[in-house]
């Protein structure tokens, strides 16, 4: 029987296969062709697209260069957001590959983050362990390692080295037997028909009663309207890493496995559309 | 039976059991009866019941208790008759006993007691010392008494036959009434008793040492408990200096007894001779104004609990100061103290009668830290009947009487009166309303003393303020009075049940002041506190109670049986691994990638894929002369291959005469990583096929030990990913394991077993397997089973890695613990003057050695195998090395070194006697354990052909004590089985082997082969043995059967091949002679034949144990031709019963040309090294 190490596999080893195109509008000296690319679900847009730029800036003359930003059908992209979560939330209904549109000037500054170099996406991912560390065990793992942990994370995220970086984030995936899970659980649920951009609460894994909460238990709770039943019908799918789990499923078993390199479980209400 | 149980009593005399594996209070099975007193071991318990008769409980098993009886029918030949049974006058007697001097006839066996029975009739054994006898069994010999051969020759003149017949003791899982005495003096009734001593000695559980005191203050031994003999002989008097009232006996050598004044008895000289001990001396009690009134012991500890309830752990107890140096108060108020196994120790605390486990108890902090209440709920099932049931009530205060005392001074210490005055009134009333109560002494104290706020106010009207404690002696006096009042008073016979209300009347009339604890029992106890509350205790036996400080147990959260089972759903650990919403995760995953990923797999990656390297320092064995360890910085280079799976490269750089230098080795070449753990050098062996061949690996040397487990994981990582290999093993793995108990495994490509071109041995790839292991036996599809070096059963759990591999390297592992002895040897020479001493000659080893006499190993330097092991036991004698001892442990010699023999003739100029220690290594691996029958040996049926999952398997094992056992319930999803099968023998055994085709074989611990006949599917157990002559003048060790091959190996390292099978005669007709210097052989499914070999050439200090494969074996000639080396030296078993792929077939010309041979000096090295 497959067992709980082949999840983690799965999960760092998730690609979405993707076209990106140049925006119309954009000024190139001859035509772009699309550039295809197999991006790491865990990672984010601004570290994976090294090649993107390098391929579409051979046809652009430097001046006309800006910051580049991705959009998709009309929606920018936000680079913070971890690739799986992107698609999860925007395209979860496309058909393959996902394609993306590639910018380089207007960028929009509402938006997106600017994403100047890559020391940004670091600092970025090691707030978000540092934020997760600290409500599952009040930060106290991450802040008793060593700075060259912290980059073995980090480096084993932006080289896609599964082993390097789990060698490191099995101590943030530790418990307390005694305790039966984390403190907290950490995640975040996003939809896109809301204004907020996700809903961030203080969950516990285990009742009161130290029975383990579900995934229901964790809607329910956070957000009813998701698992609410209209007629009968399910009204929204709640994908995590593009599956849908079942509720029943335990939330620390979840935060465990199914979170993404910054230790947040990213889970996506998607509407199902009703044609 | 998982897990092992904490007995307890409580109030009402009923014997509950808590599992270490469970939550709950278990009513004990047979509830018929009410006990004043338990004390467990692992296989047994033994009880005071309500009638005064000791009972023992025999835990069932799947292997019986079965005693073999013998006798010897004689003849003598005379030229009228031939042989007849008219002996001369001066013979011995027709019927009798080996020695002939003992007259016993068939029909003057008897069965000792209602609890044994025949197993059958008497049958004659035709078998004498391991070789099969004519047809009925007789031995010739010219004369008695002489030796007896099977032959009959022109002048032997009398012959014997030997006439077997067993009995099976029948009472298990019941209490048994012990029969009482016959002869001597018989003993008054017991109040109480205490048993232990089971390490005493190295026999197998059930030896035991069991110790009681009488109602008069007498102390008595049990003469003659063994294992199969459970309820022993004989009740022997021990005298004692002063009347005893509570004795308490530890696993060894300590029993203590308290007496009546206060004091303690320690008993000197228990040794394994005399378990009985020799003296007593008398230790004070641990406080001068009270006396002790309850003493528990250990291996290494006392506990005491004085008259004021307080707890007192004794200070320096070992095994030469029985009595150990001081006394220190602890924290805590008890009624009483159990000690169990492991030094562990349980209590009834004073205030609420609930059973407190100490916490923290290890071997170095033996008085351990707190004291933890467990709150384990209690199965009721039959708890109505009895509490109305409590018929049992003695009037025996032996011992009770500082009761009195014990209330009138906590009385000066009473609470406020209104309460008392009010408790006093339910009191009274209460007492009218119950009729009767338990009033075994101890617990009636324990009832009283639970009440003592009411008892205090009932006495309060009798005793004028606070009188002076009683003097020990008047109180004594008193007591004795009441005693013999209340037993006038009663209406029974002397020590018979009393009714209490009577019994009462009685110790009333006479004297209700001093006799508080007897004469006010509170009745209103049962209704404040009784079926609803939480349960009174009133005695804990942890005797059988297998704990140490860092076991989990469940004892302490529960609430209540639902509440746990649910908290005990862990999350991501097993229960979950069947979970519905965990299949679907793994299904829609892989759905995703087939979605997302596999129709995109020629997209460019994002993220490519670059060299890492990680560097570190090092030493390293070098490779030239002279051979030391130097600097090296080591580096692992790894990157993609050209098929997207890793390789790497390792390097070592060193210096040479001021010269950089460096050695490489490709990582898909290494074949093996195995760690050397020791004291002074974290080491660890890299292997590829050149050096295996050469015996030379790549040796290294990390800083700390932590380093290098590091490299250690991180190397075996890329090595498997290099390999192709991830999780599990395979179905078909190889598995095997060294002389250090490490566990390897290889998986085997069907060109392995190829012919004649089958890939070189040394070229197989083996990782290690987390765990501790004496041997592994795989079979059958996946179903692995090891037996450690204690010969725990342990069955693989379908996972991998634990160990030293951490993280994401494992999966499916848990705890594993083994233990093994450590031997050192003490060594002397004769001299005229002082006789044997350690003064030796100068040319002399050193007067302590390890075997060799090489090396110098004293008691206290000697140290652990490595690091990972500690000492759980102190230098005993070993008496039972190899060659046999004297009394004393001594082995003796004409010189070193030489054969050793166990008894003094006047040559011998030199001794020896070989000391043990244990030591325990605990770590984690993939393995299960299978309780609670240790392991000899293990024999997995192999499979040629798949089989559906539910579909049994066939797997024998030899027990400990030698039982032939089947284990019945083995399919894929329950490798672990269900229960064995006892299949009788009529003789030990040490070694078995199934093949595929049932033929199911072993051999005898005095050498001789047995064929079992009938064995199927459908007769899992088979009918009857066929012995099997063994090869002349040879002891057999070890047999392996295949598809249809048979091999054996002997005490002599012969390995043979069994000739002439056919499937009409499968017993084959005789051994031919293949190899020597074998140690272990091993047939598969494909009767391939592995082994591991002695003395291969080329190896330094390692030399034995090479795994070593035949070449050349073929349909037609299953001997085959020669051996191939592989990995070595230091393995110690192998297991190929699993691997059953065929090579793929190649049609060669000529390919069976009788001279083919796949390396051309395979035959000189077969004649040099292995030699046939």
């Amino acid at each position: 029987m497959a067992d709980d190490k082949d999840v983690l596999r799965d999960v760092w080893f998730g690609r979405i296969p993707t076209c990106f195109t140049l925006y119309q509008e954009e000024v190139t000296e001859r035509e772009a062709d699309p550039y295809y690319l197999l991006l790491p679900r865990v990672s984010y847009l601004t570290l994976v697209t090294d090649k993107v730029k390098k391929h579409f800036q051979k046809v652009m003359k430097p001046e006309d260069i800006g910051e580049m930003w991705f959009e998709y059908e009309g929606t920018p992209l936000k680079w913070h957001y971890p690739i799986g979560l992107l698609f999860d939330l925007h395209a979860s209904h496309t058909a393959l590959p996902w394609s993306i549109t590639v910018h380089f000037k207007d960028f929009p500054e509402k938006d997106l983050l600017h994403c100047p170099s890559n020391s940004v996406i670091e600092a970025h991912f090691m707030s978000s362990i540092k934020e997760a560390d600290a409500l599952k065990h009040k930060g106290q793992v991450i802040n008793e390692m060593q700075k060259k942990d912290h980059k073995q994370l980090w480096m084993g995220l932006q080289n896609d080295k599964f082993d390097q970086f789990w060698a490191i984030n099995r101590k943030l995936m530790e418990y307390p037997a005694e305790e039966g899970g984390f403190r907290y659980i950490p995640f975040r649920i996003y939809q896109t028909v809301s204004e907020r951009p996700f809903i961030q609460k203080l969950f516990r894994p285990i009742t009161a009663e130290g029975q383990p909460h579900t995934l229901i238990d964790l809607l329910k709770e956070v957000s009813p309207f998701a698992v609410s039943q209209g007629g009968g019908e399910k009204k929204y799918q709640v994908v995590i890493h593009g599956i849908e789990p079942m509720l029943e499923t335990p939330v620390q078993w979840l935060s465990e496995h199914l979170s993404y390199p910054d230790n947040f479980l990213h889970i996506s209400v998607i509407p199902i559309s009703t044609d | 039976m998982p897990g092992s149980l904490l007995w307890v009593i409580d109030i009402y005399g009923r014997v509950y059991t808590l599992s270490t594996a469970g939550q709950i209070w278990e009513l004990c099975r047979d509830g018929r009866l009410e006990f004043k007193r338990v004390t467990a071991t692992e296989p047994c318990c033994w009880g005071i019941a309500s009638d005064h008769q000791v009972y023992v409980y025999v835990h069932s098993s799947e292997v019986p208790i079965r005693y073999q009886e013998e006798t010897f029918e004689n003849q003598r030949w005379n030229p009228v008759d031939g042989f007849c049974d008219r002996l001369l006058p001066s013979d011995r007697w027709q019927w009798s006993d080996i020695t002939g001097l003992v007259h016993q006839p068939l029909d003057s066996f008897h069965l000792p007691s209602e609890h044994w029975e025949w197993e059958a009739d008497w049958y004659v054994d035709e078998n004498i010392d391991g070789d099969p006898t004519e047809k009925g069994g007789w031995t010739y010999a010219i004369d008695f008494p002489a030796t007896y051969t099977k032959d009959k020759k022109w002048n032997s003149c009398v012959r014997r036959r030997r006439w077997i017949r067993y009995r099976r003791y029948k009472s298990r899982d019941t209490w048994a009434k012990v029969p009482s005495q016959n002869a001597g003096p018989l003993p008054d009734p017991f109040s109480d008793l205490s048993v232990g001593g089971w390490d005493i000695t190295e026999e197998p559980m059930g030896r035991l040492s069991l110790w009681a005191v009488s109602l008069q203050g007498k102390v008595w031994y049990r003469e003659g408990i063994c294992h199969h003999n459970p309820e022993g002989s004989s009740w022997e008097e021990v005298s004692t200096p002063g009347e005893v009232v509570q004795i308490s006996c530890g696993p060894s050598d300590l029993v203590w007894a308290v007496m009546w004044e206060g004091q303690l008895l320690v008993r000197e000289g228990i040794s394994r001779e005399n378990p009985k001990g020799s003296s007593w001396v008398v230790v004070e009690s641990p406080s001068s104004e009270v006396g002790a009134v309850h003493v528990s012991v250990g291996v290494s500890v006392v506990w005491a609990v004085t008259k004021d309830r307080k707890v007192w752990f004794r200070r320096g107890i070992n095994s030469h100061n029985p009595c150990g140096t001081g006394w220190i108060g602890m924290v805590g108020e008890m009624v009483m103290l159990s000690v169990g196994v492991n030094d562990q120790v349980w209590g009834i605390s004073c205030d609420d009668r609930a059973i407190c486990f100490r916490q923290g108890v290890t071997s170095n902090e033996l008085s351990g830290k707190t004291w933890r209440v467990i709150t384990a709920a209690r199965d009721d099932r039959s708890q109505a009947s009895s509490a109305n049931s409590l018929a049992s009530a003695g009037c025996f205060f032996s011992g009770e009487v500082q009761v009195p005392t014990e209330t009138s001074i906590m009385s000066d210490t009473g609470s406020s009166s209104e309460a008392e005055a009010q408790q006093d009134t339910d009191g009274e009333t209460a007492k009218i309303r119950i009729p009767k109560v338990t009033s075994d002494s101890f617990i009636s104290d324990l009832v009283s003393d639970k009440e003592t706020k009411l008892n205090r106010r009932m006495l309060e009207g009798a005793i004028p303020e606070e009188g002076p404690p009683l003097e020990q002696e008047s109180s004594k006096a008193a007591g004795e009075t009441a005693t013999n009042a209340a037993c006038r008073t009663s209406r029974g016979p002397q020590w018979s049940n009393v009714d209490l209300e009577e019994a009462q009347v009685g110790s009333d009339a006479t004297d209700s002041s001093s006799l508080s604890s007897v004469a006010t029992y509170n009745f209103g106890l049962e209704d404040q506190y009784g079926v609803d509350e939480h349960p009174l205790w009133a005695w804990v036996c942890g005797g059988g109670c297998v704990v140490d400080a860092h076991m989990p147990l469940n004892w302490f959260n529960s609430t209540s049986a639902l509440a746990t089972s649910l908290q005990s759903m862990s999350l991501s650990i097993t229960p979950a691994q069947t979970a519905v919403w965990r299949k679907q995760i793994f299904e829609q995953l892989s759905e995703r990638t087939k979605r997302e990923v596999d129709s995109f797999r020629h997209y460019e990656q994002a993220v490519e894929q670059s060299v890492w390297v990680k560097k570190g320092n090092m030493q390293w064995w070098r490779d030239w002369k002279p051979n030391k360890w130097i600097d090296v910085q080591f580096a692992l280079e790894q990157f993609s291959g050209a098929e997207g799976n890793r390789d790497g490269i390792l390097f070592i750089y060193y210096m040479f005469n001021d010269e950089k230098k460096y050695l490489h080795a490709f990582i898909n070449e290494v074949t093996i990583l195995v760690p050397v753990v020791s004291d002074t050098k974290h080491t660890f062996a890299i292997y590829t096929p050149e050096r295996t061949k050469q015996r030379w690996p790549i040796r290294l040397a990390a800083t700390t030990e932590q380093e290098m487990y590091d490299w250690l994981t991180l190397l075996s990582l890329s090595c498997n990913e290099s390999q192709g290999i991830q999780g599990a093993p395979s179905k078909h793995a190889i598995w095997s394991t060294t002389c250090k108990g490490d566990i390897f495994v290889s998986e085997p490509i069907p060109s392995l077993e190829a012919s004649p071109y089958p890939l070189p041995c040394d070229q197989m790839y083996w990782r290690q397997i987390g765990g501790h292991l004496h041997l592994v036996e795989c079979g059958g599809p996946g179903i692995v089973w090891g037996i450690g070096y204690n010969h725990t059963a342990w069955v693989y759990s379908g996972g991998y890695g634990g160990g030293f591999f951490q993280g994401l390297s494992s999966s499916n592992v848990h705890p594993q613990t083994d233990v093994k002895n450590v031997y050192i040897y003490e060594n002397q020479r004769w001299n005229p003057v002082t006789g044997y001493s350690s003064r030796g000659l100068p040319t002399d080893r050193f007067m302590w050695s390890d075997i060799s006499g090489l090396q110098e190993c004293t008691k206290t330097n000697t140290k652990p195998p490595s690091p990972l092991w500690i000492w759980v036991s102190d230098w005993s004698i070993d008496y039972n090395s190899p060659g046999g001892t004297d009394r004393e442990g001594w082995q003796y010699a004409t010189d070193f070194p030489a054969t050793y023999h166990g008894h003094k003739t006047i040559k011998d100029f030199v001794r020896r006697r070989r000391w043990a220690r244990k030591s325990k290594i605990s770590t984690t691996g993939p393995w299960l354990e299978v309780p609670p029958i240790t392991l000899w040996d293990i024999t997995i049926q192999p499979c040629s052909s798949s089989r559906s999952p539910e579909e049994h398997v066939s797997v024998w094992g030899i027990s400990n004590k030698g039982d032939v056992l089947c284990r019945l319930g083995v399919t894929q999803q329950t490798p672990e089985g269900t229960s064995w099968l006892h299949v009788g023998t009529d003789q030990p055994f040490k070694s078995i082997s199934l093949g595929s085709c049932n033929q199911l074989w072993a051999v005898a611990r005095d050498g001789s082969a047995f064929y079992r006949g009938s064995v199927s599917p459908h007769s899992p157990a088979g009918d009857c043995w066929y012995h099997i002559p063994s090869p002349a003048r040879q002891k057999l060790l070890q047999v392996s059967v295949g598809r249809t091959s048979v091999y054996a190996v002997d005490e002599n390292g012969n390995l043979w091949y069994r000739h002439g099978l056919t499937p009409s005669y499968p017993q084959g007709s005789s051994w031919e002679h293949i190899s020597n210097n074998v140690r272990k052989v091993s047939v598969g499914p494909l009767d391939q034949v592995w082994i591991i070999a002695d003395k291969v050439q080329g190896s330094h200090s390692l030399s034995c144990g090479t795994v070593c494969h035949r070449l050349g074996v073929q349909p037609m000639d299953p001997k085959g031709q020669s051996w191939d080396y592989g990995i070595g030296g230091g393995w110690d078993h192998i297991s190929v019963r699993a691997n059953s792929q065929e090579a793929p077939r190649i049609s060669l010309p000529l390919a069976s040309d009788k001279s083919m041979n796949p390396r051309g000096e395979a035959p000189a090295i077969n004649g040099r090294v292995v030699g046939c």
